[in-house]
């Protein structure tokens, strides 16, 4: 396999303009929160930068992140970057299939050793020896180590394969995992949310092809300069927070005035991604402009954290211990209160009368 | 355990242990303290009892002749951080979802804006009330390890509570879940310390007033 063409090169045979390209350099660089003198390196570095060959792993998922990252912008910039690197191999996206498709992996894994890009979607099971997901009659398990060994960087895109996700939540039948529960010796950037962000996807890659090496990352392996503040410091509803104005229902007054959806379980607080900036379609909306709380998709075991119409401050589960409380809290008074009582007669009865016969011993 | 699984175990398993063991708790030692009972009195009441007890309730809320002026720290700073707690506790928004969430009832909370400021002012009175008890000298005379223990299990969840909303010092989410975690301490210790006077007090002013008003001294 030849070495893949410049950027710049297919931009050129795409007809791309430069002002578009620029355009692209821009966003890109004000998504990842970089000075705007960048723009002109991230341009100069994304044209000579090599197309990298990318190998797309699916584990145990539901397809909703390639969705999300090839459906939602029908055509942008965004599908454009994804054909400014090679991507090799992708279950969903490939024409080839069975041995054919398993062969270009192969090939990309030699040729490039070293050198590729690993996209991971979905967790890994590990019960009963791997065998609730398979590829080619391989265990995703088995998959991953291999492809990892000659892998530049990994990048675990949506939830499931950051932090294991939706499979891993309880009881997690399938004893689910997320990568970086089992390739610790090289980088790996977290992508998380059910489904990402499109944009933080691209903006990630361009980081690499730009700079050589993955953005800052936050204590979960996510880039700083997506997750580094919550849906909730960037919410437009953010106000009505503020000034305690909550929206009781779907459907009340309050809703209608786009008042904060807190009391109706918005996850927002908790939750950090840039939905509230990058926002999804095209720049349409989010969830919370949509009139729907954020479930908190993008941190850990979201689905394991209770209620998603439970607000923040309520229980996630409900009250196992009270009744039986309230039983055992009266039991133990009452019997305290007989001991206390069988102690006081006792005292009565050994009670002595002293007369002044007594007195004058 | 990361500070998602943190939270979700404040917000489930830790909350229900809590409020398990104040349940039983303050059941336990309220039919221990009523059931007690006293020895009956065989004097001639001095005065009808009246409602002497009912009043007492609430003169005993009001300084004696004097003793603002001696102690007047403990009577504004007392005030106004007990009220502030009232309003902290009850009328937050966030903390009337929690409540009708295990109880079912409701009511319409405050702006935040005045919580944040009520929660400050209560704050500082605490601080307050704590320098005055170890500056009088007679006052740290009497303190012991349970008075302090007590005002930092009330301090706390008001600390935490203000440092999560304000987002400062830690992330939210892990602030969030000492604030819960708090709580939860205090919830399981008030039962066993000075702190069940939130439901003694009542009775215990009344008794007094009763018991005065028989004596000759009505209220």
């Amino acid at each position: 396999m030849n070495e893949h063409e410049t950027l710049g090169e297919r931009l050129a045979q795409q007809g791309i303009s430069r002002r578009a390209f620029l355009k692209f350099c821009t966003a890109m660089a004000s998504l990842m929160a970089l000075p705007p003198g960048s723009v002109t390196a991230i341009a100069e570095a994304l044209v000579k930068a090599k197309r990298p060959s990318v190998i797309w792993l699916s584990f145990q998922e539901c397809t909703g992140c390639t969705e999300s990252l090839t459906r939602s912008h029908t055509p942008t910039l965004e599908n454009m970057i994804f054909d400014m690197i090679s991507l090799d191999y992708h279950h969903t996206l490939q024409a080839a299939s069975g041995y054919g498709a398993e062969k270009s992996r192969e090939d990309t894994m030699r040729d490039f050793y070293g050198k590729y890009l690993l996209v991971v979607d979905g967790s890994i099971p590990l019960n009963d020896g791997g065998v609730y997901s398979t590829i080619a009659g391989r265990t995703n398990l088995d998959l991953l180590q291999e492809a990892a060994k000659g892998a530049a960087a990994i990048i675990a895109v949506g939830t499931c394969a950051a932090f294991g996700g939706i499979p891993n939540a309880k009881p997690n039948p399938t004893g689910a995992v997320a990568v970086t529960d089992i390739i610790k010796d090289k980088p790996i950037v977290n992508i998380s949310g059910c489904p990402p962000i499109p944009a933080v996807i691209t903006g990630v890659l361009a980081h690499y092809l730009t700079f050589g090496f993955l953005p800052e990352l936050d204590d979960l392996g996510r880039p700083k300069s997506f997750y580094g503040e919550t849906i909730h410091d960037r919410c437009y509803r953010r106000p009505f927070y503020d000034q305690g104005k909550f929206a009781k229902s779907f459907d009340d007054e309050g809703a209608r005035n786009g008042w904060c959806l807190f009391e109706l379980g918005c996850k927002g607080p908790t939750t950090h991604n840039v939905c509230a900036t990058t926002k999804w379609n095209g720049g349409t909306s989010f969830p919370i402009e949509s009139g729907h709380g954020c479930l908190g998709c993008s941190e850990p075991h979201f689905w394991d954290a209770g209620s998603f119409y439970s607000a923040l401050s309520m229980s996630s589960s409900p009250l196992k211990l009270a009744t039986d409380a309230v039983v055992a809290g009266a039991a133990v008074g009452v019997a305290v209160s007989i001991a206390n009582r069988l102690k006081k007669s006792a005292a009565k009865s050994a009670h002595q009368t002293a007369t002044i016969a007594d007195l004058e011993k | 355990m990361n500070q998602e699984l943190f939270l979700t175990w404040v917000r489930s398993t830790g909350l229900d242990i809590a409020i398990g063991i104040f349940v039983l708790g303050t059941l336990w030692r309220l039919f221990e303290i009523y059931s007690l009972g006293r020895k009956t009195d065989l004097a001639v009441p001095k005065h009808r009892a009246g409602a002497s007890g009912l009043h007492t309730i609430f003169r005993r809320s009001l300084p004696p002749p004097g003793m603002f002026k001696r102690s007047t720290v403990s009577y504004v700073a007392g005030y106004v951080f007990h009220i502030g707690l009232f309003v902290i506790v009850v009328l937050f928004a966030q903390h009337i979802k929690l409540i009708q969430g295990l109880t079912g009832l409701s009511w319409p909370g405050l702006p935040s804006q005045f919580i944040d400021a009520t929660t400050v002012v209560t704050l500082a009175t605490m601080l307050l009330v704590l320098a005055e008890r170890i500056n009088k000298p007679v006052k740290r005379f009497l303190s012991t390890f349970e008075d302090y223990a007590a005002w930092t299990l009330t301090f706390l969840p008001v600390l935490t509570g203000y440092l999560a909303t304000k987002h400062l010092l830690l992330p939210y989410t892990l602030m969030l879940s000492l604030h819960i975690l708090s709580l939860e301490l205090l919830l399981i210790f008030l039962p066993f310390t000075k702190l069940i006077h939130v439901f003694t007090l009542w009775g215990s002013r009344w008794y007094n007033g009763n018991i005065n008003a028989k004596k000759g001294v009505p209220v």
